[in-house]
């Protein structure tokens, strides 16, 4: 299935911002990926493990997280995963004070 | 740099206008090379932070990923983002540092004064990871020559 990269992330995939990568679920599609290109996965994956919490994962329009299966989601070879990180910000200097 | 055409740098700071005194935000379609970043088409996006939106901004993921389709469809990249600071000044704040994750990209913000565009800086998010990113400094050059086309919305 083809993974697309967000442009920070490409400097990791030899500058593709598709790549190809054969897998049965999400899981095993990311184990590819970070196997082949192993920089990304302290890029993607915090030390448990676990995806970093501003990356967001698309299986197509589908947000992992709320995938009943979640990384153990079956894919098929035209489906598309899409990593785009969070983009967020403003003048509140923290999130004790959202609402001043 | 970061090179714009002067209509797109004029449409973000009026994007922050007509949100005010709510933050506007948006995403800059183009190419990076040596030379640095060339804004090629801007998309507006929403603020889904509509619990504080006159401090606070966030795009929607999916609208993020119809971005990056709709880049990919035109042969671009995203190569950076804007927002504006409703009665603030035109500087990275905790919060715009903390929720950068974009390392290469540039986070233009825009100063909007009693609802009137003042300065505009652009700011580079510079290093390799999330523990050594930081912001840099990115001057602006506004190409006044270049004619643009009519701009698309996700």
């Amino acid at each position: 299935m083809n993974i697309h990269i967000p442009t920070p992330l490409r400097v990791y995939t030899g500058g593709a911002e598709t790549v190809a990568v054969p897998g049965a679920t999400v899981a095993e599609v990311f184990d590819q990926l970070t196997s082949q290109f192993p920089e990304l996965k302290q890029q993607l994956f915090n030390a448990e493990g676990k995806l970093r919490s501003f990356v967001n994962v698309y299986l197509n329009d589908e947000d992992l997280r709320y995938l009943p299966s979640k990384e153990a989601t079956t894919v098929a070879a035209t489906d598309e995963l899409t990593i785009i990180p969070s983009i967020a910000g403003g003048t509140a200097c923290c999130s004790c004070c959202p609402l001043l | 740099m970061l090179h714009i055409t002067y209509t797109d740098y004029e449409a973000l700071r009026a994007h922050g206008e007509e949100t005010y005194p709510n933050e506007c935000c948006g995403v800059l379609l183009g190419k990076s090379d040596a030379e640095g970043s060339h804004v090629r088409q801007i998309i507006r996006a929403g603020n889904t932070r509509t619990d504080s939106a006159h401090n606070r901004y966030n795009i929607a993921p999916i609208e993020l990923v119809k971005i990056q389709r709709q880049a990919r469809s035109l042969s671009l990249d995203i190569v950076g983002f804007y927002h504006s600071h409703p009665d603030h000044p035109a500087q990275w704040s905790p919060t715009d540092f903390a929720e950068a994750h974009w390392i290469g990209c540039s986070y233009v913000i825009t100063a909007v004064e009693k609802g009137k565009a003042a300065t505009t800086n652009s700011f580079l998010l510079t290093g390799t990871s999330e523990e050594d990113k930081k912001f840099v400094d990115q001057p602006i050059e506004i190409d006044v020559a270049t004619l643009t086309q009519p701009k698309g919305q996700a």
